[in-house]
């Protein structure tokens, strides 16, 4: 039983165009910038928002399609989003038991089974307090086990972890991560944060402008990145280039040497650590080698990250003591180098 | 010059002093409270007594009589009262806001008021016992309402109303309306009321008829302009604007 | 000057026009208690007023409830159908609201009364007459305070976010049941402020309910019409039962506040 969805949706300028499989027990995580359509797409998918053109089916049946229209409530489905919507004058129990009560479960068993899945969000002593005496977390939580407790065919996760803070957060992706390991539905999973996608997700959908630009397993994705918005999710240099054998003429200006000989269009990316700056030209070794002048500098974990401007412009990753050595301040003019077996090439 | 001092006055408005000028003409501005049922034809003495005394304007305020007793005694600044019941005069010349000896210048007498076609055949005060009927009267704390209690006494009819209005107006709509069979009001009332109410006049009305009472005030803020209205009310000329309108002569 | 003492002071210029507002209400309420003839209390607390009395709760309490199931599915008509000219709809229900009261009762007898548009034929199917009844009590009121209701409820829908409904049709719940058990809860306080100004505005009402429902006593007289009636003959009574009006509505309302409205658990 396969998810399988065309979404056309046209509102205004904006449209959303986007082709989409889900197998069953799968999580498919679709990553993208503000405004890319994702939310439009999980609209959809929930019947909240009408399809412009295209279908959604889950096997044989047809959500929405040019003779069918499942309106929400009919659909199996569990939405959890973005600030959780938990029904403020109901109790954590009886949100969880609302969609089993809405099915038509009768109460007594209703209840049954939306403590049972309290349980196994781990909040048994929180059955009667009101959303508002939550803390993030145990409202995210709460809305998860209110989203499973019908049993739905297809999860939607709207930006799950977004409202959390750093440390709770850690913490809530684990347990959702466990969560969606034992589910045995189809789940897609909205975000822009890179982290939550690659570990939580079986594959990557990168939507940019209402389109699919990239699809993959999340290590693919984050060791080839195809376009500047993924690359920069996934924190890596990237550049667009024409190879000569080792030799690779950049689109932005520059050439970088690479060490497996390639032919035509290409994509070049490597890590900011990778690269390593000197004051003075370095001699030797079969490296790239290029000046460039420091354009910013700014803490990145236990590193320094610092932009350089100059054919190519690049990020490098250096410690606080190479800071410290090479006194660097913005203006100042360097040398970068990254050996030639630390980049990774492949065909556009 | 003169119309200078009415644009003054009328600036100034109801207080206006009194101004008499060397000639013994009456000016200025006069401030009349009358009872809501003689709102049509005090409009047309106040238009006449303007017309006879130029330089004078007329102002109106129209209301239920116990209203305007109760404003009065409040010290409301009028030059004449013209009251529906001596009842309501009486309210006021007990705290002397009134010393003058008040005048009865109109007399009034009930009528039963019936819907045009008169489709719940009352024709007699009797046919107001009818539950069956829908009837409206006047409260009892109106002069209307009284004036039925009386007539209801001396022909020995005990009523079933439905409603007990607030004025005649109101029992008037219901009338209009079609809302009630029939309703007791005053005779220059259904004539003001136009074709859509038509009168049935009964022996015992002439048995509790209604004197209106008419005065100047004490503190008179226009002295000489109220006499003059009051004696113009009073007049010939008054007399047949009240009589046209179904007012009897006291 | 500390901080706190620059955040902790009022401004004149709202505390000042704040207690002349204030005073403005509450002065002429002070008038009235100043000349009620306390002693000539008890006689004048007739069966009939009792009666009066009973009936204007009753009365406005009933046309609360009118208002409240008619009222809360137009305001929801209004704040979340799509529908065409809803701006103009809006605009005509407040219409009872600038309609002088009187007028509004020869309104409804020009649609309800005996020879109405819709009461003629009530009257001859169905023996139905409502003028000069209890029920044309509720009716005038429930005419005059409807708007009331349905601008404060339609605010809070307005107010409330409809994702909470969306939420509720993904977990499986018709628009009927998302209705009763979501949104309404969700607007309860604007449902209950409504329906208190729905309250007060029909137990205050004078002009549509003696134009429309008339005046007898233990059937259509309402403290308002007693009130009026007894300045026509006898304003020390007028007093006397306005005052008790006021105390009876205050009380209620001083309750229901506690109740509902300060108290939530």
């Amino acid at each position: 039983m396969t998810l399988t969805a065309e979404l056309r949706v046209t509102r205004g300028t904006f449209d959303l165009d986007l082709g989409l499989t889900i197998g069953p027990g799968e999580v498919v995580a679709l990553l993208g910038p503000n405004g890319a359509g994702k939310s439009t797409a999980l609209r959809a998918l929930a019947g909240l928002l009408p399809l412009t053109n295209g279908r959604i089916a889950l096997a044989e049946s047809t959500w929405d399609g040019s003779d069918a229209f499942v309106p929400p409530e009919e659909r199996p489905i569990g939405v959890v989003f973005q600030d959780y919507l938990l029904f403020a004058h109901l109790s954590a129990l009886e949100n969880v038991a609302f969609g089993l009560r809405a099915r038509g479960t009768r109460k007594a068993e209703a209840r049954t089974i939306a403590r049972e899945w309290l349980g196994r969000v781990g909040l048994d002593g929180h059955a009667h307090v009101k959303p508002r005496s939550l803390s993030g977390g145990q409202a995210q939580r709460v809305a998860l086990a209110r989203a499973l407790a019908t049993g739905p065919s297809l999860l939607l996760l709207d930006e799950p972890l977004a409202a959390l803070d750093a440390a709770t957060r850690l913490q809530v992706r684990a347990e959702l991560g466990r969560h969606l390991a034992d589910y045995a539905g189809h789940t897609l999973l909205v975000t822009h944060d890179p982290l939550d996608a690659m570990v939580l997700a079986d594959r990557l959908i990168i939507l940019e402008n209402g389109r699919a630009v990239q699809e993959g397993p999340p290590a693919e994705v984050a060791r080839r990145p195809r376009t500047d918005y993924v690359a920069q999710l996934v924190g890596l240099n990237f550049y667009r280039g024409t190879a000569t054998g080792t030799t690779v003429e950049l689109d932005g200006g520059g050439r970088l040497t690479i060490a497996e000989p390639a032919w035509g269009a290409v994509h070049i990316a490597f890590p900011p650590t990778a690269v390593s700056l000197y004051s003075a030209q370095p001699s030797g070794s079969p490296r790239n080698v290029w000046p460039v002048t420091v354009a910013g500098i700014e803490p990145h974990a236990h590193t320094t990250r610092v932009r350089l401007d100059g054919a190519p412009a690049v990020l490098a990753d250096v410690t606080t003591a190479t800071v410290a050595d090479l006194r660097l301040r913005p203006g100042d003019r360097l040398w970068a180098a990254v050996k030639a077996t630390e980049t990774h090439t492949y065909p556009v | 010059m003169r119309g200078v001092l009415v644009l003054a006055l009328l600036l100034t408005g109801c207080g206006a002093p009194a101004a008499t000028s060397d000639s013994g003409k009456i000016t200025g501005g006069v401030t009349v409270f009358a009872a809501a049922s003689l709102t049509e034809t005090f409009t047309q003495l106040g238009k006449d007594f303007e017309a006879a005394n130029p330089g004078t304007k007329v102002k109106f305020n129209f209301g239920g009589s116990s209203a305007l007793a109760q404003q009065l005694d409040q010290g409301a600044p009028a030059d004449v009262f013209a009251s529906a019941a001596p009842a309501n005069m009486k309210q006021v010349t007990d705290t002397k806001t009134i010393t003058d000896v008040p005048r009865t210048f109109a007399r009034n007498e009930l009528a039963i008021a019936v819907p045009k076609g008169n489709p719940g055949k009352i024709t007699t005060l009797a046919g107001f016992a009818d539950a069956g009927k829908k009837i409206a009267l006047c409260a009892e704390q109106v002069p209307c309402g009284a004036a039925a209690k009386k007539v209801f006494e001396i022909a020995k009819v005990t009523p079933a109303p439905d409603t007990l209005e607030q004025d005649v107006k109101a029992v008037l709509t219901k009338v209009s309306l079609g809302e009630v069979d029939g309703a007791l009001v005053y005779r220059t009332d259904v004539k003001a009321a136009g074709d859509k109410v038509e009168g049935v006049t009964f022996a015992e009305a002439s048995q509790a008829v209604n004197d209106y009472p008419i005065a100047p005030l004490a503190k008179a803020p226009n002295a000489a302009a109220a006499k003059a209205f009051v004696e113009f009310v009073l007049s010939d000329k008054g007399r047949a604007v009240l009589g046209a309108a179904g007012f009897g002569s006291p | 000057m500390t901080r706190r003492q620059v955040r902790g002071r009022l401004p004149v210029v709202l505390v000042l026009p704040a207690v002349l507002g204030l005073a403005f209400l509450l002065v002429p309420l002070a008038g009235l208690l100043v000349r009620t003839p306390w002693t000539s209390l008890p006689t004048l607390l007739s069966a009939e007023v009792g009666e009066a009395l009973r009936l204007s709760l009753v009365c406005a309490s009933l046309a609360t409830i009118c208002c409240l199931a008619l009222g809360i599915p137009l305001a929801w008509l209004l704040a979340r159908s799509g529908l065409p000219g809803r701006g103009f709809l809006r605009a005509l229900v407040t219409v009872p609201l600038v309609l002088p009261p009187v007028v509004g009762g020869v309104a409804l007898l020009l649609v309800l009364g005996r020879k109405g548009l819709v009461g003629q034929y009530l009257d001859a199917w169905f023996g139905i007459s409502l003028p000069f009844t209890t029920a044309g009590v509720v009716v005038a009121e429930a005419f005059v305070a409807m708007p009331f209701l349905v601008i404060s409820v339609e605010g809070a829908l307005r107010a409330a976010d409809p994702r909470y409904e969306e939420a509720a049709a993904t977990l499986g719940a018709s628009r009927w049941l998302t209705f009763r058990r979501v949104t309404l809860p969700s607007v309860l306080p604007g449902v209950v402020a409504g329906a208190v100004l729905c309250w007060a505005r029909a137990l205050g009402e004078f002009g549509a309910t003696i134009t429309f429902a008339g005046n007898f006593p233990g059937e259509t007289t309402t403290m308002p019409l007693a009130v009026y009636l007894a300045l026509e003959s006898d304003p020390d009574a007028a007093i006397v039962l306005s005052v008790v009006l006021l105390l009876v509505s205050v009380g209620v309302l001083a309750g229901l506040r506690d109740r509902w409205i300060s108290g939530p658990s």
